[in-house]
């Protein structure tokens, strides 16, 4: 048990993960600057969420783990939607 | 060999520990989920005044603390590193810059917080409930709760990693007993997730 290699992440691949979060967050405030109306929170949406991916990729260690932690992680994000889909389905056909 | 290994250490099962401190963060998820459906519906019922309300706030701060706090994820993240590397020295730097940073977040949020409460917008205020409207309110009320709610985890962060960084002192954490940093780290992680999501939902609404 104790004996299982563990993967030391270089330190350079954090630099480029907080170059590319801080390069997305740039670009959701320029997104709000431009006018796409309803779009414009989506863009924004979408950048957070690509930026969580990395962050929980990355500096979270889910690429470097047993794949059964991505799955449990992946499950509670699947039921977190499902909550968001059945509370809109609620207040969209009221 | 195993069994000496076993007896001469008390319990310590790194890949448990991290299960439960995931399962922890999986109930931290559906705790700001939960706000953040509340938020989504009320923004949805009072489209006009959550962009009317959101004009009080200052991009520029919010803008700031979120590099803030991409960084410090950054520091401690490599302090994951630096302790596999036996390089304790560097783990402790890292550390620190990471409790430095989340101070330069919370002495940001004081500054925002109390201009806000200068101005006289804060929770169940007389000026909050004569000059604004419902919707409005109900947006100052989020954003209070939210950051606030946030702001409490942050708090907690930092004294977890200093209690990590006194035991790292202590040798109590070493390149082979690191788990509790390695938890630490996916804790501040979550709080900079947390913090991802209020940027664009509080300060981004034009």
């Amino acid at each position: 048990m104790s004996n299982e290699k563990h993967h030391i992440v270089p330190f350079r691949i954090y630099v480029w993960v907080l170059l590319a979060l801080l390069l997305l967050t740039s670009s959701s405030i320029a997104i709000t600057h431009i006018e796409l109306r309803e779009y414009t929170v989506a863009g924004a949406l979408l950048f957070a969420v690509i930026k969580t991916f990395l962050v929980m990729y990355y500096f979270m260690h889910l690429k470097f783990d047993k794949p059964y932690i991505r799955l449990m992680v992946g499950a509670v994000f699947a039921l977190f939607l499902i909550v968001i889909i059945i509370t809109f389905l609620d207040y969209l056909y009221r | 060999m195993e069994q000496t290994l076993h007896a001469q250490h008390d319990h310590y099962d790194p890949e448990a520990s991290k299960i439960g401190m995931w399962l922890f963060i999986f109930t931290e998820l559906l705790l700001f989920g939960g706000l953040f459906i509340i938020y989504s519906v009320y923004r949805y019922l009072n489209h006009e005044a959550f962009h009317l309300a959101a004009a009080e706030l200052d991009t520029f701060i919010g803008a700031v603390n979120t590099v803030v706090l991409l960084v410090s994820s950054m520091t401690i993240a490599m302090a994951t590193s630096a302790v596999q590397l036996k390089n304790y020295r560097l783990t402790l730097l890292l550390l620190g810059i990471t409790v430095f940073l989340a101070l330069v977040f919370l002495g940001n949020k004081y500054f925002e917080w109390g201009k806000k409460f200068e101005h006289g917008i804060y929770p169940g205020s007389d000026y909050l409930k004569e000059n604004f409207s419902q919707g409005e309110i109900l947006f100052f009320g989020l954003y209070f709760v939210m950051t606030g709610l946030h702001a409490l985890h942050i708090i907690i962060g930092m004294i977890f990693i200093i209690w990590v960084m006194v035991k790292l002192a202590r040798k109590k954490i070493h390149s082979e007993r690191y788990v509790l940093l390695e938890n630490s780290g996916l804790y501040w992680h979550l709080v900079d997730l947390i913090w991802i999501f209020l940027f664009p939902l509080f300060y981004l609404i034009t």
